[in-house]
């Protein structure tokens, strides 16, 4: 019944090239960003954004672009953490260094300061690839976090080597610093996030996104027939690192306005973005924002739960909450090995024939 | 999407059902769990214990009863921001997140929110210049306080001369423990000692390049700035290269029972400062004993009292609740406001005959909160741990800082933040 092409007649290219060929599917996704754009920023407050929306749109971008090396490339990365620590020590030194710079300028800047970066630590993936390529991304990470920790020009020479955001405005409405309105810090990082997804969505469907996977298929294969490994490994490194950077100039700067590079870009956040991709699906945008929602929300959803709703101890509930999402996280990758997406997907399929499956 | 917005609603319904019927609100954001739960629990535990004193013997504060909202952050700064936002709704009167990270996070936001927070001891220095920082407060003393008192603790060892001497600092590697680097290398030009840095990655398991270095080096003295398990890890090492304990000295956040405890003997003679005195020898144990411990209502597990860091949690508590007797009298009121709150904090007087009449007579140091000071008066003691009697002995008198050196750099730093957030000063 729903999600069924019975009855659409495409008569030009475009018009069946789209990404959402299916019109129900089409419109289910204009309803989501009408909703985005128009109602929530309306009815958010303080906590809904600090809390929930602001950690769930950066860290979906932080997954996007681990995806696109990760999913789509195949190139595995454990230097996420470093990479976005690379997008917030950059974000900053520009909103210090150029004031009168509008942040939104700042953050892409940041974005392609740490593509350069990232394409630097992606070099050894052309001679190494899996396992090896993991703890050479690692290398990466532990050099990044090191070196804004011991180098203090970076965070400006301060006595305790915190980065703090000041306020800096998008047509005269603070979206950093102390004074932001919670409408304004959401509408700020969504109008990134769409437009990413937006871009990645359609780098994957062309032949930059095709030449990716034919790469993480088989490479010797993928190189005989004409895609350059080193082209396609490297973009894979410079897209993937802008999408990270992007969501690591947003962390610091929009969401908790003062970073220490070790506590928040240490390793475990790595494995974070890592986990809400495998857990959301590789090789899937959906996957990434639905990665990004359970390993967000989750834990807060619980916290909710136990402590506000059945008045647990903190400390017992934090345990369980642990002990949960790690079991559902089990539960998940055993019911379906390819993520959220792809429950989402046969969820689709079943929706197509409901309410007559034969 | 639609399980999103789906876990979205119900988390939704979830928050919206807590009840908000709290009379003074007064949040905690403690971590009892992670690889600082060993140093937050007993803090957490005297915080809580306290407030159900107030609560069980004098019904509340002015006669009303304070609600505590525990919240648990796990010394994260993203759960940190998470129970900011869920708690402020809610009337908070004030802060004491007991992080440096998280301190550093909140400064602009309870600034904005016209919420005062309190960093006993930690968080930003220079937010002892209540000109710029309105709303912070870290009274009775803090980093670079404790190192002032640490230098002039060896200065007195040294017949006033630290001359050619060498001073290891190991110190966590973050805002925390390189708050005291400038002090102390500004102390190092005035006192003529050669200064070692040696940091710690969180979380601080992994020492032994460190120890190594000072077992090569021979520093005359080691220095400590160290929280969680990073304590104890250190003071194993220590006792493994045998470094004589006496000369190992700990910033407060570095001297409670449970960072000496695990290494036995060999950590007996290692030093700590503290802003309090430890031990249970206090009058308030007998009220403790009688309105919360037997009437089963102790906070956690119940085992901490008496501690370093539990007693630490009762000053915390104690010194809230004196200031929301100041605001009440103040403002004539029993119901105050977080804005009431403060002016309660910045007229804030601790005098010898007000602890003594809350039954903790000589505990912290005598202390006048202005509003252009808002760090209180800096004194400090060394005490020592006896291993075999398992408890710690004070060993000076309270100490002052060198305020020569400190204020400088308050003003200094506290300018700079001014200058870079357009903040304009008051008190004048």
């Amino acid at each position: 019944m729903f999600y069924r092409e019975a009855g659409e007649f495409r008569t030009s290219y475009v018009e069946d090239g789209q990404t959402f060929p299916i019109a129900f599917d089409r419109w289910r996704y204009y309803a989501v960003l009408a909703v985005a754009f128009l109602v929530v920023p309306f009815v958010i407050n303080d906590y809904w954004v600090n809390a929930i929306f602001l950690p769930f749109l950066i860290y979906a971008i932080a997954a996007i672009g681990l995806n696109i090396l990760v999913g789509y490339c195949g190139q595995v990365s454990l230097g996420t953490g470093g990479f976005m620590a690379v997008g917030a020590y950059a974000c900053y030194k520009l909103m210090t260094g150029f004031p009168d710079v509008n942040i939104f300028f700042h953050v892409i800047i940041a974005g392609f300061i740490t593509a350069g970066v990232g394409v630097l630590f992606g070099l050894p993936s052309l001679r190494i690839k899996g396992f090896y390529l993991a703890v050479a991304t690692l290398a990466a990470q532990f050099f990044l976090v090191w070196l804004f920790n011991r180098v203090p020009w970076f965070y400006n020479y301060s006595a305790s080597g915190q980065i703090s955001a000041p306020e800096r405005t998008v047509f005269g409405i603070p979206v950093t610093g102390a004074a932001t309105d919670a409408w304004a810090t959401y509408l700020f990082c969504l109008v990134f996030v769409v437009a990413l997804a937006w871009i990645a969505r359609n780098l994957t469907r062309g032949s930059v996104g095709r030449k990716w996977m034919a790469i993480r298929d088989m490479d010797i294969a993928a190189e005989i027939i004409g895609v350059n490994p080193l082209t396609a490994k490297l973009s894979a490194f410079a897209v993937s690192s802008f999408f990270i950077g992007v969501a690591g100039a947003l962390f610091f700067a929009v969401y908790l306005g003062a970073v220490e590079v070790g506590e928040a870009f240490g390793i475990q956040k790595s494995f974070l973005v890592l986990f809400m991709i495998i857990i959301g699906g590789l090789g899937s945008i959906f996957g990434a924002f639905a990665g990004a929602a359970f390993m967000v929300l989750m834990p807060v959803f619980l916290k909710n739960v136990l402590v506000g709703g059945l008045g647990w101890p903190t400390d017992l509930a934090a345990h369980i909450e642990f002990i949960i999402v790690g079991a559902l996280i089990v539960t998940f990758l055993v019911a379906e090995p390819h993520g959220l997406a792809q429950l989402w997907r046969v969820a689709k399929e079943k929706l197509r024939l409901w309410p007559f499956p034969y | 999407m639609k399980l999103k917005l789906a876990t979205l609603a119900l988390a939704g319904a979830m928050t919206a059902a807590a009840p908000a019927m709290a009379e003074l609100v007064f949040p905690s954001l403690s971590y009892r769990t992670g690889p600082y739960a060993a140093n937050g629990i007993p803090f957490a535990d005297g915080y809580a214990d306290y407030f159900t004193l107030i609560n069980e013997r004098d019904g509340g504060i002015g006669g009303e009863m304070i609600e505590m909202i525990e919240c648990e952050t796990g010394y994260n700064t993203e759960k940190g921001v998470e129970c900011y936002e869920s708690t402020k709704g809610e009337g908070s009167l004030v802060y004491q997140p007991l992080s440096t990270g998280i301190t550093y996070q909140l400064i602009p936001k309870v600034s904005a929110d016209g919420i005062p927070m309190h960093t006993m001891g930690y968080g930003r220095t220079s937010a002892k210049n209540g000109k710029v920082f309105e709303w912070v407060f870290n009274y009775p003393a803090n980093y670079w306080d404790g190192a002032s008192i640490a230098i002039k603790h060896l200065l007195d060892l040294n017949d006033g001369s630290l001359d050619d001497k060498k001073i290891a600092l190991v110190y966590h590697n973050s805002a925390y423990g390189k708050e005291p680097i400038r002090t102390l290398e500004e102390l190092s030009d005035k006192h003529g000692y050669e200064l070692m840095l040696l940091p710690v990655d969180h979380p601080g398991q992994e020492q032994k390049s460190q120890w190594l270095q000072i077992r090569r080096e021979r520093p005359d003295y080691v220095l400590m700035w160290g929280w969680g398990v990073m304590n104890q890890v250190a003071i194993q090492e220590a006792a493994n290269i045998r470094y004589p304990m006496e000369n190992f000295i700990g910033i407060w956040w570095s001297g409670s029972e449970n960072d000496v405890l695990p290494v036995g003997d060999g950590a007996d003679g290692y030093k700590a400062l503290n802003m309090h005195l430890p031990g249970a020898d206090f009058p308030i144990y007998d009220d403790l004993q009688t309105h919360v411990y037997d009437a089963g209502l102790a906070a956690g597990a119940g085992d901490q009292a008496g501690s370093v860091l539990y007693n630490r949690g009762l000053y915390a508590a104690m010194l809230a609740v004196e200031a929301a007797k100041k605001a009440q009298e103040i403002h004539g009121t029993s119901d105050i406001t977080p804005a009431m709150m403060r002016d309660g904090m910045e007229a804030l007087v601790i005098d010898a005959a007000l602890m003594e009449s809350l039954g903790l007579p000589s505990f912290g140091p005598e202390f006048e909160v202005t509003c252009e000071n808002h760090g209180g008066s800096g004194l400090g003691i060394v005490q020592q741990w006896d291993a075999e009697a398992e408890e710690w002995t004070q060993i000076t008198d309270y100490i002052e800082s060198d305020k020569e050196v400190i204020n400088a750099l308050v003003e200094e730093d506290s300018m700079a933040y001014a200058e870079e957030n357009g903040i304009e000063l008051r008190c004048e």
